[in-house]
């Protein structure tokens, strides 16, 4: 260094290591305080821990996926025994909760669509007479399966309960009736929605979606957290190059997203019984890259934003067509392509698909390399944009 | 290497523009190693914005030159490497421990041992027992004494302190500046920025900058001769109404009050003469011609340089 040669004598320096230990160290600097900052940070470093629990309880518990007492009203004009013994036996298997006693088919409707009932149980008005005489009457139960999640169970309920719903009621001469078939067919309307989708996996997806929001806001603040303190300037003033600041912020966060998914998967698998099927190492390697990816992508968010409510807002940009987009909330394939090509753009998208399959399938890494690329791909990008954002002056 | 060896600063026109404003306006100035440059100026005069560029944190819009040998355009890591930067607020970090923010610093510089220096370095600053305090829960003085050491930890060959004793005790500040002058003599060339003309005094060189533009530069003696101001000190009863009546008389430059006694100057030393004769004569107060203070040579400088545009 020339300096040392042209400028002899100055105050003692102390020997510095060689070129790349002190890039190392310089990252391992950045790292060092990040943690500790964290470490100190009360409210913050309760929220690690907190926000996945508490999201998974109200997600885990409030989005039941096989729910009860459903609102449902009965629409008949057969008043008999039989008709009676019908609606008694479809309460009976909890699903449905017999609100409201329909006036007529747009009555009915009418309570559907302002979403006051579930289902209407149609009981044609000659009912028991089709029955006795042996006609095979039909009965209708008309499903909103707007929301198939919840109508699934309900319906395959009220399909075992009409089985057995008329066993005491046809005796004397009526049990001539009681063959093997039931006396009567039931027919489904699964309104709005035919194909009744079933399939939901709300806590696998529920990882995705808790680290993408934790992980988003602690980077997201990161950069500017520095700025509005005033710590910045000096930062700046000394050697470390952006992306050793980067890294050695991005990195202790990297220890936080395991905590998280370790927390949720304990949680997951003894609160709501949700195992892995797949491979445990396979799934933390793709979710600890899928935690970088999400890092950067806050990281990014923080070389952008002027101060701390303009990354949080930045953030929150980003998370809701996360959730809306990428098959949380709705079935992926259900979505028109356009919103499918948005949502092959947000890594939740591609790890909701590695998580599922993991956990459900157990689908192994050749099945999931395109999504995992894909979110290599992602992290990639967003930190180049933040080191090439990173402002190294203050121009 | 030879030629630029003794001259630790180094810049030549060096001109700041923020939207419309200029903020530094064709700013020169050569610091010898070792000295003390005191760095003078009325507030939002350009210093900070200066010293910013000598540090690699600011490009210059133009001007060139350089921080210990290296281009202050084009070589900003390595002056990052050897300038130590104070900050004008305290901008260590405050949910850190002293001796967190030092191990820090030491990383950050690539030291050897950074534990080590971090130790070393809260033994030189006095603060070994409040080594685990945060340093967010410092007085003033020892931010300032723990910003200081901070600086020097990683042995740097040019520091640059912006108003480094801005809401220090006199005590503390007194301190503050024996080890500045103890640094510059084991090598190390200081440029300070400060409003204490006490502390412009103990400075081996000065440089007053106002509006962007650098009004003065030299020596204390130098400043003092060049202004060419002539001044009298005037005692007696009622200083204040006649200050007011003297600031409104042709060839009063300057009325300033210092403690007990008014100091007077103009550039026409004959139309002082004259006022001073007219005045003494009155028999009111007593006029005592004297050599201008660098205090009256500033708010000399500042008076004609001219509210901020």
């Amino acid at each position: 260094m020339s300096v040392e040669q042209s400028l002899p004598n100055s105050v003692p320096r102390p020997a510095r290591r060689g070129a790349l230990a002190q890039s190392w160290q310089r990252v391992l600097a950045m790292f060092v305080k990040e943690f500790i900052q964290l470490r100190r940070d009360r409210p913050t470093f309760a929220m690690i821990v907190g926000i996945p629990l508490i999201q998974l309880m109200l997600f885990g518990y409030a989005i039941n996926t096989d729910p009860k007492h459903l609102p449902t009203a009965v629409l008949t004009s057969d008043d008999s025994p039989i008709a009676r013994a019908m609606i008694g036996a479809l309460r009976a298997t909890d699903y449905f909760n017999i609100k409201y006693v329909a006036r007529g088919e747009t009555d009915a409707d009418k309570l559907i669509l302002s979403n006051k009932a579930q289902f209407v149980i149609q009981i044609p008005p000659d009912f028991s007479r089709q029955l006795v005489r042996g006609e095979k009457p039909g009965l209708l139960l008309i499903a909103d399966a707007s929301d198939p999640v919840a109508t699934s169970g309900a319906i395959a309920a009220a399909l075992g309960a009409a089985d057995q719903a008329l066993d005491r009621e046809l005796i004397g001469p009526l049990a001539s009736l009681k063959q093997n078939a039931p006396p009567f067919e039931i027919r489904i309307h699964r309104r709005y929605n035919p194909a009744g989708e079933t399939r939901r996996n709300i806590v696998p997806g529920l990882i995705g979606t808790i680290l993408t929001m934790t992980m988003l806001i602690y980077t997201a603040l990161s950069v500017t957290r520095e700025i509005e303190r005033g710590t910045m300037e000096a930062l700046l003033a000394m050697p470390v190059r952006p992306v050793e600041i980067m890294l050695g912020k991005i990195a202790p966060y990297v220890v936080v997203g395991a905590v998280q998914m370790s927390t949720i998967l304990i949680v997951a698998s003894l609160l709501f019984q949700v195992p892995v099927v797949g491979s445990l190492f396979l799934l933390t390697l793709l979710t600890l890259l899928f935690i970088v990816a999400n890092l950067s992508v806050g990281y990014t968010f923080s070389t952008v934003a002027v101060n701390q409510l303009q990354a949080m807002q930045m953030t929150f940009f980003f998370f809701l067509p996360s959730m809306l987009l990428s098959g949380f909330l709705f079935p992926f394939y259900g979505m028109p392509t356009w919103a499918q090509y948005l949502g092959e753009i947000m890594p939740l998208t591609h790890y909701l698909r590695i998580v599922r399959s993991v956990m459900l399938k157990g689908s192994n890494f050749g099945n999931l390399a395109v999504d995992a690329g894909a979110l290599a791909a992602f992290t990639l990008v967003a930190m180049s944009v933040a080191v090439m954002r990173f402002r190294q002056t203050l121009d | 290497m030879s030629v630029e060896s003794d001259i630790a600063i180094d810049v030549r026109g060096l001109t700041k523009s923020f939207g419309a404003k200029k903020v530094v306006d064709n700013f020169t100035l050569q610091v010898a190693r070792g000295n003390i440059q005191g760095f003078l100026g009325p507030n939002g005069s350009g210093k900070t914005t200066t010293i910013r560029m000598l540090c690699g944190l600011l490009t210059p819009d133009s001007g060139e030159g350089k921080c210990l040998g290296y281009d202050i355009r084009r070589q900003q890591e390595e002056i990052k490497r050897y300038v130590g930067y104070m900050t004008q607020g305290f901008s260590l970090y405050r949910d850190l421990t002293i001796r967190e923010n030092l191990e820090f610093v030491a990383r950050v510089y690539g030291l050897e041992a950074p534990e080590d220096a971090a130790q070393g370095a809260l033994e030189r600053l006095g603060l070994v027992a409040r080594a685990d305090q945060l340093a967010g829960e410092l007085s003033g003085g020892w931010k300032q004494r723990l910003s200081l050491g901070a600086c020097i930890l990683p042995g740097p060959s040019l520091l640059l302190l912006d108003e480094p004793t801005a809401g220090v005790d006199p005590k503390a500040r007194r301190d503050f500046w024996d080890e500045i002058h103890h640094l510059a003599t084991q090598g190390l060339t200081v440029l300070v920025s400060t409003h204490y003309m006490d502390e412009a005094e103990r400075c081996h060189q000065i440089a007053y900058i106002a509006n962007g533009r650098l009004l003065a530069s030299g020596t204390i003696p130098e400043i003092i001769a060049g202004a060419h101001l002539s001044t009298w000190v005037v005692t007696g009863e009622g200083l204040d109404a006649l200050s007011s009546e003297l600031k409104h008389l042709p060839g009063v430059d300057i009325v300033a009050r210092f403690g007990a006694a008014l100091h007077v100057g103009g550039h026409d030393e004959a139309a002082m003469e004259r006022i001073a004769r007219r005045y003494s004569a009155e028999g009111v107060h007593r006029w005592k011609r004297d050599e201008p203070s660098l205090e009256d040579v500033f708010i000399d400088l500042m008076t004609r340089a001219g509210p901020d545009q």
